[in-house]
């Protein structure tokens, strides 16, 4: 059973932004599918009483005190801007979306 | 656009209508530092200043969670009388748009730190209306666009944009209501008095700024209508950029009357954002809802779960000061003032200029005459808030006490209260610089009262006739002979000693 078809990457990838191929598509479907299908088999052993898994270190409570510490100046945070002008990146108007 | 659109009159629609509300409103926290970096939290700096390579979302970074903005939303949502999760986590939501540089905004998507509150809002007339909250959960701010080239400064037409990344990262509370439902008629006050409960308590918390002009609090709102008496709700908009008090309120009766237009014509409802603009009170079609809208969440590989405990969530709860509303319940029945006449005290934003006055040693309704008096009509006059005119409330407090000790009268303390605004001084430093202190030397007020007496003969013959009311034209001539400095009460009584007669 093929869970992620021909439409489904194609879909993925224009929302990831990312150009395929007609041939990029189909071999993905196929590869992606065959690793839903692995996964699948995982989730046949964890039971619903089981919680995802997000992180595997048992860590929590990772945080930083509220105190102001380095930053970049304007130039260096400019510095890998395609464009830039009155010190802020310049990018191509947006249609369509706000 | 916006002018061809089709409306059925408010009143029109709330006879055959229901509608719906939600709001979604966006809480800046005023944290030193941003969410995920040590980078300032700062409004109005250089451009691209208050950025450290985790906001730029350079490769190979590591957010790590502001533990302050944990601890202030936890707050938020213990004010707003949400459960806080024992363990949560964060979670990207990805899209692509050049205010968001990682591609991603950092946020939470199943499991919110806040859940399952309530507040309970009050109506101008007094009508409690309680709102459900569904969640509060923690994110992080955009950067700011400023789109160029375009007639407008709007995003048609133009050229280019520019983006200034000092406010992404900036901590965020989203805070999201259930559906709102039996509002009826008020529905467009309600959403104002919501948001305006909302602010206030994020404000009263010391957690944000609160400043709605700055984008401190915004609010998208959304709308929809159902038939009366239906159970199924209709389709509905969500109006963004509704960013003051008195937008929220317009954009929703705006929309209740779009919205009964469409249904009235047959038309089927879209569901879509719109924009709200204030110049012609109305809205128009943003974008619809498409599959662009499939954020792909997932949990945040970076950071790690956010645990809380019930020592730390009581520790923030003693923490939280006396919510705003109950506040003014105590407050009003302290200092015994009438319902309107304490509602006038809080639209008129004098509340605690009134309450200091009082801890400063003024009786409530003397605090109450001058807040809502003298110095109300001179803030309208000068076009700013009551307490930024500059009147301290030991200048009220003396004031009054040279009032009280017949030093000045009424009209001269607003004299010297000129004279404190220009900067003469105290009080009474004013009333010694300016001479305004009232005569009370009888011989001075006699010599006065016998001019008077002596320029309007016909009017003396009168009083001693008995005609006592005519002393008002001897006391209007002895005020004017002081220039106002005379105790008109005292005038009074002299004259008719002079005259032998009883008053």
């Amino acid at each position: 059973m093929s869970e992620i078809n021909r439409a489904a990457v194609a879909h993925l990838a224009r929302l990831a932004h990312i150009e395929m191929t007609a041939e990029e598509l189909d071999k993905m479907a196929g590869e992606l599918d065959v690793i839903v299908d692995s996964i699948k088999s995982v989730q046949e052993v964890a039971r619903p009483e089981v919680p995802a898994t997000s992180h595997p270190i048992p860590l929590t409570n990772v945080f930083r005190e509220d105190v102001v510490g380095e930053t970049l100046s304007q130039e260096l945070a400019l510095a890998n801007a395609p464009d830039a002008a009155d010190g802020r990146f310049k990018v191509p108007a947006i249609l369509d979306e706000e | 656009m916006a002018a061809t659109q089709d409306l059925v009159a408010f009143d029109e629609a709330m006879e055959k209508y229901d509608p719906v509300l939600g709001f979604e409103v966006h809480v800046e926290l005023n944290t030193k530092t941003k969410m995920f970096s040590a980078a300032p939290n700062a409004f109005g700096d250089v451009p691209n200043t208050n950025v450290s390579p985790v906001d730029l979302g350079l490769p190979g970074v590591l957010p790590v969670v502001n533990k302050s903005a944990v601890e202030y939303s936890i707050m938020i949502g213990l004010a707003l009388n949400c459960k806080i999760a024992e363990s949560c986590f964060f979670a990207r939501k990805n899209y692509f748009y050049p205010d968001t540089p990682k591609n991603f905004q950092t946020s939470q998507y199943e499991d919110p730190i806040c859940y399952d509150g309530y507040l309970d809002i009050e109506l101008e007339d007094g009508e409690v209306f309680r709102v459900e909250i569904e969640r509060a959960h923690m994110e992080e701010d955009a950067g700011k666009l400023t789109h160029m080239g375009g007639a407008t400064g709007r995003i048609q037409g133009a050229e280019y944009s520019l983006v200034d990344y000092n406010r992404a990262g900036v901590p965020l509370v989203e805070i999201v209501t259930k559906p709102i439902v039996g509002a009826g008629s008020r529905a467009p006050e309600l959403a104002r008095a919501y948001v305006a409960a909302v602010r206030e308590i994020v404000k009263n918390l010391g957690v944000s700024d609160a400043r709605m002009e700055r984008g401190n609090v915004r609010c998208d709102a959304n709308v929809s209508l159902m038939p009366k008496g239906a159970t199924q709700f209709g389709t509905r908009s969500e109006t963004k950029n509704v960013n003051s008090l008195r937008a929220v309120e317009r954009a929703v009766y705006f929309e209740i009357q779009r919205h009964a237009a469409m249904l009235e014509s047959g038309q089927k409802v879209v569901q879509e954002t719109r924009h709200w603009h204030e110049d012609t009170r109305s809205t128009t079609s943003g974008r619809p809802k498409s599959d662009a809208d499939d954020y792909r969440y997932f949990p945040e590989p970076d950071l790690v779960p956010v645990v809380t405990t019930k020592a730390w969530i009581e520790e923030l709860r003693a923490r939280l000061p006396e919510p705003p509303a109950e506040r003014r319940k105590r407050l009003k029945a302290d200092w015994g003032y009438a319902d309107a006449e304490f509602r006038d005290v809080v639209n008129a934003g004098v509340m605690d200029s009134i309450e200091e006055t009082i801890a400063a040693g003024a009786s409530a309704a003397v605090a109450r005459k001058w807040w809502m008096g003298e110095i109300s009509r001179r803030a309208k006059e000068a076009e700013v808030e009551p307490s930024e005119l500059g009147v301290s409330p030991q200048t009220v407090v003396e004031l009054d006490r040279l009032v009280q000790a017949g030093k000045i009268n009424d009209k001269l303390a607003r004299q010297v209260l000129d004279g404190v605004l220009a900067g003469e001084g105290s009080p009474e430093e004013v009333v010694e610089k300016r001479g305004l202190a009232v005569v009370s030397d009888d011989s001075a007020l006699l010599e006065a009262i016998d001019a008077a007496l002596a320029a309007q003969p016909e009017v003396a013959e009168k009083i001693r006739g008995g005609k006592v009311q005519a002393a008002g034209a001897i006391v209007g001539g002895v005020m004017k002979a002081t220039r106002g400095q005379a105790d008109a009460g005292r005038v009074r009584e002299l004259i008719f000693e002079r005259l032998g007669v009883q008053g």
